[in-house]
């Protein structure tokens, strides 16, 4: 039952779920909210796909590339547009923008493209499948895995080489302190969006790809799985939701396993039921760290 | 002609009025604390100087610039640096990385290698404790390291914040020492203290607020001989007045 095919298939799955889970932290490490528009971001990297390609005839390489930057540029705006105004307001003032900027953005899709899923368009060799040693598996499986390795090797070395990601971790520990060096508090805030924004266009792409469709809800699921491995892995650390998202993944797969075929389509309610049960005895997630919760003001 | 000047500030916490005017001055050179008790608007004061509270009325000029009103990281820009109370280290940071923040404002890469040797000569314990994360280090490193970082940034305005609270009376000893030594190579301190004998011996001039105004001020020798400098630490005047609710 645990071969390498659940192996690869775990690690990719994984690998998708880290990256959700990272994009959503970065936000909430600094501004210290949960950006519930989040999943917005990876559903308006699908339509970017399936534009580029209907309107564009954009080829597949260009059709990703817009995504990811459609997904950043959006990330950007929304942080200028609508969170900037407020920041200095209640954090329940930031928690309701974010909830408006996810119904605004789902409702702007709706309106203008269709309120019905639309086909997206990937690569050819998304689907092709490889042997190894035995295993056949998908080629997007693999592609996940490697693209999420490059882009945590990226995020760390710009969070740990750079002064940027250096006030960036400065930031998420102590944010007035951080303004008192000098750094623009807007700099830091923005950075983190655009960074958020570039993970959830990524993710996206591998989001999509396996119902190969996008609808204007398709943000709700990658949301709440981030949201989910985040408070599990632990809230104050990147490193926290990169094994959030690896043990949401790897207990995923068990359940599909272990679960008989009658009760595999209850495979969310155990999943949720088992977060429940850990977070009662480790309410600190996974990976516990003593960040101070100043907010932004 | 003072380098920072500070007109009838009034600043509150809410509903909680903190400051009732306060006019201060330093001039540059100069080396002056703001003492008093617990709780009489001294970190206020400094708070509202940097940017980060936003005071009700007054103003603050520094350099003949008005700055009321600005964000902390334009008024750092200028050229103030406030070690704020309570150290507030970077502790998931290494102490190289605290510094290099601390050299974010006006960064040369020439003159970064030259002034990380001078915070190597003034506070030796940094370079052995260079790529430890600063959280590691004791209460009065971090207030070595909280010294330095705001020093990379050569402000031409030292604002330090209670540097002496929480440490042990050697530590003390070594960081009033340490203030006298950067007064000598030309710094202008603004110095806030609750230790006002041990204040007064280092200082040009001093102010002594009580209930969020100034109660006395002029040269150390002067606030000596107006005030029994022990009732005023002691608690002649409690601090349970020293903010008045105004509803």
């Amino acid at each position: 039952m645990i071969d390498l095919e659940f192996v690869i298939n775990t690690l990719s799955l994984g690998s998708l779920y880290a990256l959700l889970a990272l994009g959503l932290v970065l936000v909430y490490g600094i501004l210290k909210l949960v950006n519930f528009a989040y999943g917005e971001y990876i559903m308006i990297a699908g339509y970017a796909i399936y534009l580029s390609a209907t309107l564009l005839h954009a080829p597949w390489y260009l059709t990703l590339l817009i995504a990811v930057l459609a997904a950043v540029l959006v990330s950007y705006l929304t942080e200028l547009i609508a969170f900037r105004p407020v920041r200095s307001q209640s954090p329940n003032a930031l928690i309701v923008t974010s909830f408006a900027v996810s119904v605004f953005l789902q409702n702007v899709v709706l309106i203008m493209v269709s309120p019905r899923a639309r086909p997206v368009q990937l690569p050819f060799f998304f689907s092709r499948t490889i042997e190894i040693a035995g295993a056949t598996v998908p080629l997007r499986n693999l592609l996940v895995i490697a693209v999420t390795a490059v882009l945590l090797v990226a995020l760390s070395l710009l969070m740990k080489k750079t002064v940027v990601g250096m006030a960036m971790r400065a930031a998420a520990d102590k944010f007035t302190t951080t303004r008192l060096m000098g750094v623009p508090a807007n700099l830091v805030i923005s950075t983190a969006f655009v960074i958020s924004g570039l993970l959830a266009g990524v993710a996206s792409i591998f989001w999509v790809s396996r119902s190969a469709s996008v609808d204007p809800l398709t943000g709700a699921a990658p949301l709440l799985i981030a949201f989910i491995a985040v408070v599990t892995g632990g809230m104050h650390s990147t490193v926290g939701a990169v094994v959030g998202g690896f043990v949401y993944g790897l207990v995923f797969n068990l359940l599909s396993v272990t679960l008989p075929a009658s009760m595999i389509s209850y495979r969310d309610a155990f999943m949720f039921a088992l977060v429940v049960v850990f977070l009662l005895f480790r309410p600190a997630g996974i990976i516990k760290r003593g960040y101070t919760e100043e907010r932004v003001g | 002609m003072a380098m920072l000047t500070v007109e009838n500030l009034e600043a509150s916490y809410g509903a909680v009025r903190a400051l009732h005017g306060i006019s201060i001055e330093v001039a540059e050179g100069e080396l002056v604390a703001l003492l008093g008790v617990n709780g009489v608007g001294k970190s206020t004061t400094l708070k509202s100087i940097m940017g980060v509270l936003r005071p009700v009325k007054g103003t603050i000029t520094f350099e003949g610039q008005e700055i009321t009103n600005r964000s902390p990281e334009k008024i750092v820009k200028r050229g103030i640096s406030l070690v704020p109370e309570g150290r507030e280290i970077f502790g998931t940071l290494t102490v190289e990385e605290n510094l290099r923040l601390g050299a974010y404002v006006g960064f040369k890469r020439d003159r970064y290698k030259a002034d990380l040797e001078e915070m190597f000569e003034l506070f030796p314990i940094l370079k052995d404790r260079f790529h430890q994360a600063g959280g590691l280090l004791s209460g009065g490193e971090q207030q070595m390291l909280a010294i330095a970082r705001a020093l990379m940034g050569h402000p031409k305005l030292i604002m330090l914040d209670e540097p002496s609270l929480g440490l042990s009376p050697a530590m003390t000893d070594q960081i009033f020492q340490l203030i006298v030594t950067l007064k000598e190579r030309g710094s202008t301190i603004l110095l806030v203290e609750q230790n006002a004998e041990r204040a007064l011996e280092i200082v040009d001039r001093a102010y002594l607020l009580a209930n969020g105004q100034i109660e006395h001020a002029g040269t150390a020798e002067e606030i000596k001989r107006k005030v029994d400098v022990a009732s005023v630490y002691f608690g002649d005047q409690t601090d349970a007045d020293s903010c008045e609710v105004s509803l």
